[in-house]
């Protein structure tokens, strides 16, 4: 009696992702950016909120290799003497502390939330499900920009700043935990079907080992490649509201707030200040987003 | 048996290759067919006889290729750079009749444009000859099924919706590609039937790739056996069935169970014998209940689906009614019926894992009915274990073959289960060092025996197979069933045995119920009710089968 | 037919009740009407009166009743911000928005169903690699770069086209239009493509899904066995079961295009509702906010049953039972 093999044992990951140069190349570049916006207080060449350090003769320097540009600004300076470069490692800072916090706490939330739906049905799948389609029947963009209203309304307005990025993270979350939400319950409910599942059942074994030892394991690759997209579509939610003036504030710039202040100039002809941070959000994003591309065929889970 | 004169031929086929990478799945095989007559390509999973017929349509997916030395219809070199080769000279009548069909065209539509687009005909003359066609497979009241989408035909109807398609240009050669796999045994001899009448009124040849020797033996001419992309024997049916020469042909007949006759086991070649392991028998019968309770008693059992909650208009479903049986201590119950028959609901029901409407089980004594508190469902299963029909859905994909055994193993130091799990593997013809492997590294019949395996390790006195070798190829399903009936006879188990397949009946119970529609319509001993049906279903159900003559002594 | 139709009314009813209870709650809640509603040196006695005449001495489902009665005839209340009835602000920016959304959908649909298609075709074409990779780019790009970058080349340094407004609008009365001026015409396009682009690829990529998979199902298998010809089988008969999701999806997306509105006219300054609404966030001008969310629900549960509808009729699975 021969073994038949299966085309995609897990153990062979490690294998696709060297023989792929695309996950190799977007996996690298996203490590990169990641790093160095984790390190941005080590490798920035300035302080971007040392608003002392800043001279008004540096203003508006455009970057190095164009005419007029200061060896000191890498990528020139904004409107205030700022270096955009350091501004840029800092923002990106943000935007990644933001992106990481709310898939944490969506997929968390999501994929315990889904195993319990999918397994015990009933009325508590029923009112889970219902919620999820009203929260998914309308845009992330929307219902991240109410609970940010919200957030306005409700906190006292002279702490709204210290708030914000936990607003930013709960207005990104409330909107993505449904989609693990969905999935999860989708896959729970198949796992559940299946005969192995029945046979553990005859076998004696209770709910909670049933759920733990047989079904999370089964259901977790699709949990980890919608985490890996959503870590890129978290980043451009988080850019976009703040990009629309109601995600991080000037003080504490992420990468959607300096394209915003960098909008306001955009006629005076000082297009560095915009389309560095923009092209750096879209690189970072691109590459989660490939690499993530990658994972979802690799690892091929059903997605709901 | 007609005899095939080369010049009558109308399809030869000489040096059939079809390649995948560098790997044949055909490998040089020669096929001919005169008109009228029906050539079974019949052959296990891999062996290839699908290839064959998709290479036939040029139809073989990229980036496998096919060639042959010689491919000729009528004399004619087949050319399929030629517009109408496909679905004018050459046809295909696919296996799946719920997917074969598009469904947002009506029947009618589909067949005007096929015919028109080969035949040339008008609009009329096209409508007509769908008419015709549905009027020709068989389907009452023509004029306006026509109009209807496949959604409206049931099942067995819009098989013969695919054969009027497949047909409608008359053509010449014909290929049958598991024409009745998808269908139900009363359907199956139907189509069947149909495909033979149409093929000797018509004068055109099929092509029937099967794995069912059943098909093979009700409407075949000539057979070809296929193995391993090669063709190990080509004989007609009749002799082929009594006295197949080539040693591989021989195995897979005598693995066919038959319907009109009883044999004691399988006669397979020897697979190695299987090893039992005394203090693993001395371990499995330690667990012995109360010797005389009852395997399990089903008294006045129903259980209905559906019409139930707001809104959801639909009518009730009923599954099961009043059904009543016992099994008794070391006896294989067969349950059969065709699919909806209630069959798999019973099996839920029985190990505990649905609660029934109506009535009550009781399994070594201890009573499950609606009344049943969940709390009290593992209690009630215990000295219960089951084998699944499908062993890719009753493994856990992540779990090790040592792990999936021991989980049923309450109580037992780990130390114990290491020397227990090996045994149990040798037991049911496994060796021993597959242990530490995940179930991807097995094949469907190597997944049973794991399943079975493990079903021992929870040392039950009632084990429930539910169509426990559907999803088996033949030879397979015959080392298997030979398995069970050692386990039975070793170990004194008693079996509710679940399938929709009367020779395997035959073979495997001592008892059997006939479902039909949630009823228990016969109750008896297995050779009575094969010999004298009581009931009108179950003497319809025998009078689909094909029978078998009986395989001859190899000489 | 009819079963189904009720189910879904119901649904429809919920839904709007759901987001009829999310709108109250946000008005009556955040933040304090009274305080928002008064002059800053208005009395305590002013504020008593203010806060009776506005029912909010009531018991709190009595007020759902009124807010849900006078939302039902058109009436938001008044604007914090404006001070004028939200219901006037919505009509007036409501035709910007609807020619955008409308421009957009039909570009998304034109560019995006026949590259969807070629791509499906020719999988490993020279286009299709082209399209795969700048839809990836495009994907990852959020709407208000596309914008920003369009600007950039487009207004700034080529001056071709104008970066902001609406162009010359023609006023028919009920309804203000930029689709019968020249200038209208310039100001929507870009707006209109940047909205477009993200929907555009969405169609892109569903239409190329479906179609991939359709090719490869049973019954196209069957027709191409059939031998009918590839012509027939890729645009008569798969196309037509590609596009049913489409359908869907695009209707779905139209609420969504609103919705997504907000950032492309941020970006524009396109006076319509979007960047009304964002001013609204901005100032937490609540009866702005909460009239919005109850119209974009509205839209929605509207689209959701016009889509169901044109399901039921034009899939014979659904529409008659077999």
């Amino acid at each position: 009696m021969s073994g038949v093999a299966s085309p995609s044992a897990p153990a062979g990951l490690m294998g696709q992702f060297l023989a792929s140069p695309k996950a190799m190349i977007s996996a690298a570049v996203a490590l990169l950016l990641i790093l160095s916006a984790g390190f941005a207080p080590l490798i920035a060449p300035h302080d971007p909120f040392a608003l002392g350090t800043f001279n008004l003769m540096d203003s508006e320097l455009p970057p190095v290799w164009a005419e007029g540009g200061d060896p000191r600004f890498l990528l020139g300076t904004d409107t205030q003497g700022r270096d955009v470069l350091s501004a840029i490692l800092y923002g990106m800072r943000v935007s990644l502390i933001v992106g990481f916090a709310a898939v944490a706490l969506s997929a968390g939330i999501g994929t315990l939330l889904g195993l319990l739906a999918g397994f015990r049905g009933g009325w508590l799948d029923a009112v889970l499900m219902r919620f999820a389609d009203v929260i998914l029947s309308f845009p992330t963009i929307l219902i991240a920009l109410l609970v940010s209203g919200i957030a306005r309304g409700v906190l006292p307005d002279a702490r709204q700043g210290d708030y914000a990025i936990y607003v930013l993270i709960l207005a990104i979350a409330i909107n993505e935990w449904t989609q693990y939400a969905r999935t999860v319950r989708g896959q729970t409910m198949v796992e559940a079907s299946l005969d192995y599942v029945k046979a553990a059942r005859i076998s004696g074994l209770a709910n909670g080992r049933i759920l733990g030892r047989h079904i999370l394991p089964n259901v977790l690759s699709p949990v980890i490649v919608i985490a890996t997209i959503n870590l890129g579509l978290a980043v451009l939610a988080e850019a976009t509201l703040s990009f629309l003036g109601v995600g991080m504030p000037v003080t504490q710039p992420s990468l959607g707030t300096l394209i915003r202040i960098g909008n306001e100039n955009l006629f005076s002809g000082v297009w560095w200040v915009v389309v560095f941070p923009a092209a750096t959000l879209v690189m970072l994003v691109l590459s989660v987003n490939l690499f993530g591309d990658w994972l979802r065929d690799a690892l091929n889970p059903r997605l709901g | 048996m007609r005899s095939i004169p080369a010049l009558d031929n109308r399809l030869r086929i000489r040096g059939l290759e079809v390649l995948y990478g560098g790997a044949a799945a055909v490998d040089g095989i020669d096929i001919d067919a005169v008109p009228g007559e029906i050539v079974a390509i019949v052959g296990e999973s891999g062996a290839g006889k699908s290839s064959v017929g998709a290479a036939l349509l040029d139809l073989v997916d990229p980036p496998g290729e096919w060639r042959a030395s010689e491919m000729t219809l009528d004399g004619v070199p087949i050319d399929y750079k030629r517009t109408h080769v496909r679905g004018r000279d050459i046809s295909v009548i696919f296996q799946d009749p719920q997917t074969a069909l598009n469904p947002l065209f009506t029947v009618e539509s589909q067949l005007v444009h096929m015919v028109r687009h080969h035949l040339g005909l008008s609009q009329a003359e096209a409508k007509r000859r769908a008419v015709e066609m549905l009027d020709e497979v068989g389907i009452a009241d023509p004029e306006t099924r026509v109009r209807a989408y496949p959604h409206q035909f049931s099942g067995g109807m819009r098989q013969r919706v695919v054969i009027a398609l497949a047909l409608a240009c008359r053509p010449r050669l014909v290929i049958a590609d598991e024409p009745t796999s998808a269908l139900d045994v009363s359907v199956r001899a139907q189509i069947l039937e149909l495909i033979r009448s149409i093929c000797r009124d018509r004068g055109m040849a099929c092509l029937l790739i099967t794995h069912d020797m059943g098909a093979v033996a009700a409407i075949s001419d000539r057979a070809v056996v296929m193995r391993h992309g090669k063709a190990v024997e080509t004989a007609p049916t009749g002799q082929l069935l009594a006295a197949p020469t080539a040693p591989y042909s021989r195995t897979l007949i005598a693995a066919v169970p038959p319907v009109d006759r009883k044999i004691d086991r399988f006669a397979l070649p020897d697979t190695g014998a299987v090893v039992s392991d005394p203090s693993l028998e001395r371990w499995l019968r330690a667990n012995e209940t109360d010797a005389a309770a009852v395997p399990l008693a089903v008294t006045g059992l129903g259980k209905t689906f559906g019409a139930r909650g707001f809104l959801k208009r639909g009518t009730p479903v009923h599954a099961l009614k009043d059904v009543s049986f016992e099994i008794g201590r070391g006896e294989i119950f067969g349950l059969v019926g065709e699919s909806g028959s209630g069959k798999s609901t019973l099996a839920q029901i029985a190990a505990g894992l649905l609660k029934p409407d109506q009535g009550e089980v009781r399994l070594l004594g201890k009573p499950f009915s609606a009344a049943t508190p969940d709390r009290a469902l593992r209690r009630y299963r215990d000295g219960m274990q089951m084998v699944f029909q499908d062993p890719f859905s009753s493994l856990n994909r992540r779990m090790s073959v040592l792990d999936t055994i021991m989980e049923p193993m309450h109580g037992v130091p780990r130390a114990e289960a290491l020397r227990l799990v090996p045994a149990l593997l040798e037991r049911v013809g496994l060796p021993p060092d597959v242990m530490t492997r995940k179930p991807h590294a097995f094949s469907g019949g190597q997944r049973q025996r794991i399943a079975i395996a493990r079903a021992l390790a929870g040392r039950p006195s009632l084990l429930i197979c539910d169509e426990p070798t559907s999803a088996l190829d033949v030879s397979i399903q015959a080392q298997i069933l030979n398995l069970l009936k050692d386990l039975r006879d070793d170990l004194g188990l008693s079996m509710l045995f679940i399938t929709h397949d009367l020779p395997v009946v035959r073979q495997m119970c001592d008892r059997v119920g006939v479902l039909h529609r949630g009823s228990l319509v016969e109750l008896g001993a297995t050779e009575a009710v094969f010999e004298s049906p009581r009931a009108d279903y179950t003497r319809a159900l025998l009078s689909y089968l094909p029978h078998l003559p009986e395989l001859q002594p190899a000489s | 037919m009819l079963p189904f139709l009720i189910r879904r009314l119901g649904q429809a009813f919920l839904v709007v009740l759901t987001v009829g209870l999310l709108s109250f709650l946000m008005f009556r809640f955040v933040g304090d009407p009274v305080v928002s509603m008064s002059r800053e040196d208005a009395t305590v006695a002013e504020r008593e009166a203010l806060r009776e005449s506005l029912g909010l001495n009531d018991p709190v489902p009595v007020q759902f009743a009124t807010f849900i009665g006078r939302a039902v005839q058109g009436d938001f209340g008044i604007s914090y911000r404006n001070q004028r009835p939200v219901s006037d602000l919505i009509a007036e920016r409501l035709p910007a928005t609807l020619e955008l959304v409308f421009a957009a959908t039909v570009l998304a649909l034109a560019i995006g169903i026949p590259l969807g298609v070629v791509t499906a075709l020719r999988p490993r074409g020279a286009l299709s690699n082209i399209v795969q990779g700048v839809s990836l780019v495009g994907v990852s790009t959020p709407t208000f770069v596309t914008g920003i970058m369009l600007i950039l080349l487009f207004a700034v340094t080529l001056r071709w086209l104008p970066s902001f407004g609406r162009g010359e609008t023609v006023d028919l009365g009920w309804w203000s239009t930029g689709f019968l001026s020249a200038s209208g015409w310039r100001a929507i396009f870009l707006p209109a493509l940047t909205l477009a682009l993200f929907q555009m690829t969405l169609i892109m990529r569903l239409v190329r899904a479906e179609m991939i998979e359709i090719l490869q199902s049973d019954y196209i298998r069957f027709a191409r066995a059939r031998g009918l010809p590839d012509r027939s089988i890729h645009y008569r008969l798969a196309l037509k079961n590609a596009l049913m999701p489409v359908l869907t999806i695009t209707g779905m997306q139209i609420g969504g295009l609103i919705a997504f509105a907000i950032v492309t006219e941020s970006v524009f300054q396109w006076p319509g509702m979007g960047l009304l609404f964002i001013q609204a966030v901005q100032f937490v001008d609540v009866p702005v906010m909460a009239a919005y969310l109850m119209f974009v629900g509205l839209v929605f549960v509207a689209l959701n049953a016009a889509v169901d509808v044109t399901y039921a009729l034009v899939d014979p699975r659904l529409r008659v039972r077999g």
